[in-house]
């Protein structure tokens, strides 16, 4: 398919631009296959917007008399207007941008177009492979291998080609656990941790149905990575009552008779259209400048966000506290094992892991505990808050746990390597990109599309140094600790940073931001200087003691 | 120590306000001054104070199983939870405290006893380091419009306001006399702040006794004056801070506000701020919000609302940003007034000198607005604040809400205050805290017969000291920022966990960005010095420095010498958590023979390991869990 055959009217001028805090410019809109692009005419001070069509998230014409108005919202939650003179010029725009916004094929996408115009220093495609993490693990522990078992994603189409699993526990018995495990998802290793030798591991719901049915491999599975007389907890994700009802589909939970050395504790994560519908409410209630007080706290308080954020991160600190606190390994899984678990399973690891403090250990992190843990990026990214159609899979399921990143780097702004750009940065990727990381739903598709052939990798972009500073933390100090966050409601706040970021200058932030950087670059200089001086001095003392001594 | 030990009660429980963890014995003792907790088997010493002047009201509790609780509850919004074994010993606290914590006479007020030890000459330089006089120097007054007037030394136009105030040139003494007359308790209007750049001012007075239809020609001589003072402009504002429902009750009361048809070239406003009531019941309806126990996000959210609190806060702000508006944008003179001109003229007057005036955002600047806006102009500390025993309709948050207006600016603005949020919290506390003068009584005549200035000292030099540890790092300079214009759309106002649950540390972030700022500053100034020592040592070096330093060693900040607060916090059954009960800050050298005091009062690490247990254990059995 030609995208110009979408392309009704590639190119309209006197248009005029409006955006929140700016004043409006006039200029040129061109549309392409993959962009829509404003230029304004002024020489002096040219300016020049890139839109990316993935990033529409819905848009919304209007006329007034010949001069049309466009209104476009992105998935980044930015809204901007396009007032578009002559009637057909402005519908032609807007269904080019309605078709081209709205692709079926994945590989008419941009990052299969895309051509980057940086030096790949790294390849990010190979940035962060099983091997490696498994050669860590090796170091410490010698209780898990690596299982070739998914080679073909043949045993678990929504699992990597190889998992970490107990070593005692051969690839036949893994084959019926598989069977027994909801989408296939049996249990493998997420998290170990070194301090104690607990472990945390990860599956989706198993199927023993209304009659109780039960696998002994299963049990033995996840019996193996408990140490002898200890007990292990199982955090199901659901409430209980979902988890009964989960029974009549076949679904259901570990029961106590047959896991007799578990605990099982359910938590109350929500899913799919309740997380959207929140999500809906939350940037509405940003949006609206109409507000009184009292109305916007209702709003707020209504939309239940930040309910959803002190859920997740209660679980993921429980989760957390088991294993640091009680020395017990951990179990973690929901319905399919795709989203709150990877939430909860993600942010343990935040909390106790420093590594996944650092911007490395954090790419990986979300490699591992989110990309080739098959959480499905396509579906659940596909619409952001301004979608109206009433598909089922779209969640800000990623957005929710970069939010409770945010608020532990809120109470810890020492403890992390990165900033809350960087945090923004994968928020919009995750939505819309240049790069393939997050096309597809899991490491089987991107597999079938050639992702690391065709595209480039997110990870390639951000690890060079030129990007990287943007993303680095002033603050930053290694520490080895295990950081609790408070789960409190008065320690929880709105993330301005992605919900009011276009709703409000940020002049000022920027510039306490900035004064920030400058303060503690200027101090590391300082230091610099003084070293190299006594140092200098140090020579000139031992050359006049060796001529003192001549 | 014993000398002034009045009390002391041993077994007793300081409570953890949220974990359920078994809490140490400890000895509670009551000196002339303070109460003072010492947890007797704690590793680190751990020590509780409060300051009796802090304490907002005392209840006895129902007996539990440990013994009798006391539940202390501080102006300065710190909740101590006793629990003391004897019921003999709780009821002696009890009355002890009430008695303590409410003086009757003034000469019981803590100023009076205090003693720093400082020299007479010191004392008296104390009290003249904030000079009014200067600060209208600095607008340019007197000048051509605006005279300082000493028609008020002996207190005969107004006894609420100070012996010098600035009026009109053109308002001659019979038009400041008959105008006094004319508005409620002699409050004519004055100059809070004059606009420089545009001649634009900003006066303050009380309503008018206008009834239904009074007129005084005197009153609308002086507003004509205060308009002409400003001949860029053909009009003045007149704002009335009260709902407009409020300000024709008040008509009724021979009351109320300026009739447009009767001054000229006015134009007339009303700023809905609710009366002192409304702010009271709002305040003590935040307050059970923030002392829930394991609220949902919605209870919290919803009691936010309900509390109407940051609605206040808004409406406060807005006034603020009005008149600073109409000064900047349209170049008109505002009147500001209320009912008696002490409450919401003040907070809006002060506020709007912060957002036109960068003077007034650092530290000279901020204690020279309190002492203009606030002390001078009569806000009637001792009855909002309740430091006497006395009427408590009259308490009133007020103070409280200005503080959290310039918090919130400092949360939009973040590098144009010179000092940060600390400073505000030690004024705040101090407002309280009666241990100096600045404070006391309602307006400075009565001042002026307590002695103060010869009695008490003057908290300004007290917190210039500790200026190091109050700047904010992040501060541009004076000349950076000049007029602020605050985004006021509902999301732009936060709940202050800083100020209402400032006890509950485990609510607040565990690493302190301003600590951390604040010891890169002071390093800074060790490593320049250093760095020219080093280069006057070295006096040959003429190129450029090697550039290949080494490794840089640590630049150890604030953040790791002091130990994180960091455990688990109970997540399974979600009690918030909290950790620790602070003392009550800025009250030094008395029982300087007292060890140490542990003001971060670090709390031992916790180990839930038992509790935790538990609760899993009963949460396991088929999820429903067991009330214990």
């Amino acid at each position: 398919m030609e995208f110009a055959e979408l392309i009704k009217t590639p190119r309209a001028d006197n248009v005029a631009l409006h955006r929140p805090f700016y004043p409006a410019v006039e200029g040129t809109l061109c549309l392409t296959g993959h962009h829509l692009i404003f230029s304004s005419r002024r020489q002096d001070n040219a300016e020049e917007l890139w839109l990316l069509h993935s990033n529409i998230d819905s848009i919304e014409k209007r006329f007034v008399g010949s001069l049309g108005t466009i209104i476009i919202k992105c998935k980044d939650l930015r809204i901007i207007q396009l007032d578009i003179p002559g009637m057909e010029e402005c519908l032609n725009i807007a269904s080019s941008i309605e078709a081209l916004s709205t692709l079926d094929s994945v590989t008419l996408m941009y990052p299969f177009f895309y051509r980057p115009m940086f030096e790949v220093v790294e390849d990010g495609w190979r940035s962060f492979l099983p091997d490696q993490e498994f050669e860590l693990l090796s170091s410490a522990t010698d209780e898990w291998r690596l299982s070739c078992i998914n080679k073909e994603f043949s045993v678990c189409p929504s699992y990597p080609p190889v998992v970490i699993v107990p070593k005692s526990i051969d690839d036949e018995a893994l084959r019926k656990v598989a069977m027994f495990r909801h989408g296939s998802r049996f249990p493998v290793l997420s998290y170990y941790h070194k301090k104690n030798g607990m472990v945390m591991m990860r599956s989706s719901q198993p199927l023993t149905g209304t009659n109780g049915k039960r696998c002994k491999e299963d049990e033995k599975l996840i019996n193996a990575t408990l140490r002898p007389g200890k007990r292990g907890y199982i955090i199901d994700t659901r409430s209980l009552n979902v988890a009964q009802q989960a029974r009549a589909k076949g679904g259901g939970f570990e029961q106590e008779v047959h896991y007799p050395q578990w605990r099982r504790i359910h938590k109350c994560i929500e899913r799919f259209n309740i997380l959207q519908e929140s999500l809906i409410k939350l940037v509405e209630a940003c949006n609206d400048q109409s507000h009184n007080m009292d109305r916007w706290l209702s709003k707020l308080e209504a939309s239940n966000w930040l309910t959803h954020i002190k859920e997740i991160l209660t679980a993921a600190c429980l989760a957390a506290q088991c294993i640091d606190r009680e020395g017990a390994s951990v179990l973690v899984h929901g319905t399919e094992g795709t989203d709150s678990t990877l939430q909860v399973t993600s942010l343990a690891q935040i909390i106790l892991d420093p590594r996944c403090r650092t911007i490395r250990g954090f790419e990986s992190l979300v490699v591992r505990e989110w990309l080739q843990a098959g959480h499905p990026f396509q579906q659940r990214c596909a619409q952001s808050a301004y979608s109206n159609s009433k598909q089922k899979w779209e969640a800000p399921v990623f957005l929710l746990f970069l939010d409770c990143v945010w608020q532990i780097l809120r109470q810890f702004p020492c403890s992390f390597e990165f900033n809350e750009q960087f945090l923004i940065m994968l928020f919009e990727h995750a939505y819309a990109s240049q790069f393939g990381t997050f096309l597809g739903n899991n490491e089987s598709e991107r597999s079938k599309l050639k992702l690391p052939q065709k595209t480039m990798s997110l990870w390639s972009w951000v690890n060079r140094s030129e990007e990287l500073c943007k993303f680095q933390n002033p603050l930053f100090e290694a520490n080895s600790l295990v950081i609790w966050p408070s789960v409190a409601p008065q320690s929880l706040q709105l993330w301005e940073g992605v919900f009011l970021r276009w709703n409000r200058p940020s002049k000022f932030l920027d510039e306490a931001q900035e004064e920030m950087i400058s303060i503690i670059k200027y101090n590391k200089e300082l230091q610099a200087k003084v070293n190299a001086l006594r140092r200098q001095l140090a020579e000139l003392e031992t050359d006049d003691r060796m001529q003192e001594n001549l | 120590f014993h000398t002034l030990l009045m009390l002391q009660v041993e077994n007793v429980k300081l409570l953890d306000r949220y974990t359920n963890r078994k809490a140490a014995n400890g000895t509670l003792y009551l000196t002339a001054t303070h109460l003072i907790y010492v947890e007797a088997s704690a590793e680190v010493r751990k020590e509780t104070w409060i300051l009796h002047h802090h304490i907002a009201t005392v209840e006895k509790l129902p007996l539990a199983t440990a013994g009798y609780p006391l539940l202390i509850h501080c102006k300065n919004f710190h909740v101590a939870h006793f629990v003391i074994g004897q019921e003999r010993d709780c009821h002696e606290v009890y009355t002890c405290l009430l008695k303590l914590s409410q003086p009757v006479k003034p000469e019981e007020l803590y100023a009076f006893s205090y003693n720093p030890k400082m020299s007479k000459e010191n004392r008296e330089i104390g009290w003249k380091l904030i000079d009014l006089k200067v600060d209208y120097q600095r607008m340019g007054i007197p000048n051509d419009y605006w005279e300082i007037t000493d028609v008020n030394k002996d207190y005969e136009v107004c006894n609420t306001y100070p012996p010098e105030i600035v009026v009109p040139r053109a308002a001659n003494k019979a038009v400041v006399i008959g105008s006094s007359r004319f508005r409620s308790r002699g409050r004519i209007p004055v100059l809070s702040y004059l606009y420089k750049e545009n001649n634009a001012a900003i006066c303050r007075c009380s309503q008018p006794l206008a009834g239904f239809s009074a007129r005084c020609l005197e009153d609308e001589q002086m507003l004509q004056a205060i308009r002409e003072a400003n001949p860029g402009s053909p009009f003045m504002y007149v704002v009335d801070t009260r709902p407009k429902l409020n300000a024709m009750a008040n008509r009724a009361a021979g009351k109320g506000y300026e009739n447009e048809d009767n001054y000229d070239n006015i134009r007339f406003k009303f700023i809905g701020i609710e009366n002192i009531h409304v702010m009271r019941s709002s305040l003590q309806k935040l307050l059970e919000v923030c002392e829930m126990k394991s609220p949902s996000m919605s209870d919290f959210l919803t009691g936010l609302e309900n509390s109407g609190w940051l609605r206040h806060i808004k409406a406060v702000m807005d006034a603020g940003v009005f008149l600073a508006k109409a000064v900047k944008d349209e170049k008109a003179s505002v009147l500001v007034h209320c009912s008696d001109g002490w409450d919401r003229t003040a907070q809006v007057c002060s506020l709007a000198s912060i957002l036109l005036d960068p003077f007034y955002r650092t530290f000279k600047g901020f204690m020279v607005l309190i002492e203009k806006e606030w002390i001078a102009m009569g806000h009637k500390f001792s009855h909002r604040c309740g430091h006497l025993c006395g009427d408590p309709k009259e308490v009133s948050p007020v103070f409280t809400q200005f503080v959290d207006c310039v918090w919130q600016l400092m949360q939009q603005f973040p590098c144009t205050f010179e000092f940060n949020e600390r400073f505000l919290l030690e004024i705040h506390d101090h407002v309280y805290s009666c241990q100096f003068g600045n404070f006391l009584g309602t307006c400075h005549k009565e001042r002026e017969d307590l002695k103060i200035f010869e009695k008490t000292h003057s908290l300004w030099p007290f917190l210039l000291q500790k200026k190091q540890e109050l700047r904010n790092p992040l501060y541009r300079g004076f000349t950076a920022y000049k007029e602020l214009q605050p985004n006021t759309l509902p999301f732009s106002f936060q709940f202050w966990c800083g100020m209402y649950n400032r006890f509950d540390k485990g609510m607040h972030p565990k690493q302190c960005v301003l600590d951390h700022l604040l010891s890169c500053v002071s390093q800074k100034v060790k490593l320049e010095d250093s760095a020219s020592e080093l280069e006057n040592k070295l006096p040959f070096l003429d190129g450029p420095l090697p550039s290949d330093a080494c490794p840089l060693p640590k630049v150890g900040p604030a953040a790791s010498k002091t130990p994180m607060l960091n455990t688990p916090q109970g997540y399974e059954g979600d009690p918030p958590p909290a950790l620790s009960n602070g003392a009550a800050g800025g009250d030094e050298d008395v029982l300087s023979d007292v060890d140490q005091r542990n003001k971060e009062n670090l709390s031992p690490h916790q180990d839930l390991h038992g509790d935790t247990i538990e609760v899993l254990d009963s949460e396991a059995k088929e999820g429903k869990p067991q009330h214990h």
